[in-house]
């Protein structure tokens, strides 16, 4: 299979995985838009998604893009490791048209993976997870917008996310454009291009995901608005 | 005036294949900065033959920067710290007085060292030899009209084919990917009408054969093309994947 057992294959399923995952985080980015303006109609969207039989579903298939993706960047750094050899270079310069993080994207993948481990924890495990099989009875899994204003009322978290946020946005520069070079859609022409409409994409959804969780320490955080509550 | 500068010489020794190799420190007084990176190398190796010590091994043919035999990553770059040319056209004047000049060989596991600063590149012989060819018996040469190609494709099919193979992609890249030669030598012929009867096998047999010796798989750092010294565009690599690609789904 030469998804498998040939380079390019194997480059092409890291690229398919990561632009199904992109489209993923700009579904969640704008979703999550809607709990800066009207808790109540979040709380609808996560009620209309919850645990049904097609979020499930959903769920299963974006798990199993993450888990595609990650095994295959260890399977490559790997592969890319023993190709390089045992002896390695007394002086190491990054050429000046070289992307820093086009030269560090395991270990900006692994930041993206340790934090998704403490935001799974912290949302998934208390909302979907609890709907399904009640697991933390303290918490009302359909009061979505009430879980995530508490835990963005510490200025710790918001700290925490703005940082994932950040590495986030240095992996998919690279990754977006890299996507496009790896699945042969790019030429001179549109080799810029392609890095200018990933720049500007992940920007946005960095951003996005940035602003709610700043306007969400601001409105409930600092001016101290009452977090609304779903009545059980 | 002839200008000459003193320099200190970090270069990597090693006996063989098998053996552990470690650098050595040289110093080379009154090298003529109008000499080039090569020379230099041969006023060290006579200092060393009259010192009664083994003359430093390292690849060189052409010295005009066609053949592709010479090598060396000189201060962290391969072919030195110039843009777009090969160690043999290195000149001295691009290094000042006093410098201390690291020249290690090609370090890939697709390249074995096979003494000193001479590297083993017969690995990109066999990716040739796996496709990197047209099969056709051409007979006598036809009229150059015959075939009409647009200009754009002839010279971009002729920027391709400036690669002369060297394996400096190979050694500036942090995965040991040797995809910036293997899709120049792909598309200097899938741009051609002559070449593209053969496309799909051609990028089968070469990436095969690519995978098979070893070398790493590209992540797009994009090192490859900024080492080039024949400054091989990263859309070559992309037009190897299309094909690749292409070529996989017809099977």
């Amino acid at each position: 299979m030469w998804l498998t057992n040939s380079s390019i294959g194997r480059k092409v399923v890291m690229s398919v995985s990561g632009l199904f995952l992109v489209l993923f985080l700009t579904f969640h980015m704008c979703m999550n838009l809607a709990l800066v303006f009207s808790p109540e109609a979040y709380n609808a969207i996560c009620g209309f998604l919850g645990a049904r039989w097609y979020t499930l579903a959903l769920t299963a298939v974006l798990a199993a893009g993450f888990f595609v993706h990650i095994i295959y960047a260890f399977w490559l750094t790997y592969q890319n490791r023993k190709a390089r050899g045992n002896d390695r270079y007394a002086v190491n310069v990054r050429q000046k048209d070289v992307e820093w993080s086009s030269k560090n994207m395991l270990v900006l993948g692994i930041i993206v993976i340790l934090f998704l481990v403490l935001h799974m924890a912290q949302f998934w495990y208390k909302m979907q997870l609890n709907e399904l099989l009640h697991v933390d009875p303290s918490v009302n899994p359909h009061d979505g917008s009430y879980l995530v204003i508490t835990i963005f009322q510490n200025p710790v978290m918001v700290v925490l996310y703005v940082l994932w946020l950040v590495a986030l946005w240095f992996h998919l520069t690279h990754g977006f454009w890299s996507a496009m070079q790896t699945i042969g859609l790019n030429n001179a022409v549109w080799f810029k291009r392609w890095k200018v409409i990933g720049n500007v994409f992940t920007t946005i959804i960095c951003l996005g995901f940035a602003f709610v969780v700043v306007a969400l320490y601001v409105q409930y955080g600092v001016l101290g608005w009452d977090v609304p509550q779903m009545a059980h | 005036m002839e200008k000459t500068i003193d320099l200190t010489l970090k270069v990597w020794r090693q006996r063989d294949r098998k053996a552990k190799g470690q650098f050595e420190t040289y110093n080379v007084k009154g090298i003529s900065t109008d000499s080039s990176f090569l020379e230099m190398l041969d006023v060290l190796n006579e200092q060393l033959i009259n010192e009664g010590k083994e003359p430093v091994v390292f690849d060189h043919d052409c010295r005009e920067g066609i053949c592709g035999m010479c090598s060396l990553y000189i201060n962290g770059h391969p072919h030195g710290p110039d843009s777009a040319i090969t160690t043999c056209q290195l000149h001295m004047r691009k290094f000042n007085n006093g410098d201390t000049i690291t020249i290690e060989p090609w370090r890939s596991a697709g390249f074995p060292v096979i003494r000193d600063l001479m590297v083993d590149r017969t690995a990109y012989d066999q990716i040739i030899a796996a496709g990197g060819y047209t099969s056709i018996n051409v007979g006598g040469a036809q009229d150059a009209n015959a075939i009409l190609i647009p200009k754009t494709d002839a010279d971009e099919a002729m920027d391709s084919a400036s690669c002369i193979g060297c394996g400096a992609c190979v050694a500036a890249c942090k995965n040991g990917s040797a995809m910036l030669f293997v899709s120049a030598k792909v598309s200097q012929l899938a741009l051609l009408p002559q070449g593209r009867v053969e496309a799909a096998r051609r990028a089968r047999a070469m990436v095969a054969k690519m995978d098979e010796l070893g070398f790493g798989n590209c992540t797009n750092t994009g090192a490859c093309a900024a080492e080039c010294p024949k400054s091989i565009s990263l859309s070559n690599i992309a037009r190897l994947n299309r094909e690749f690609i292409k070529a996989k789904f017809q099977e």
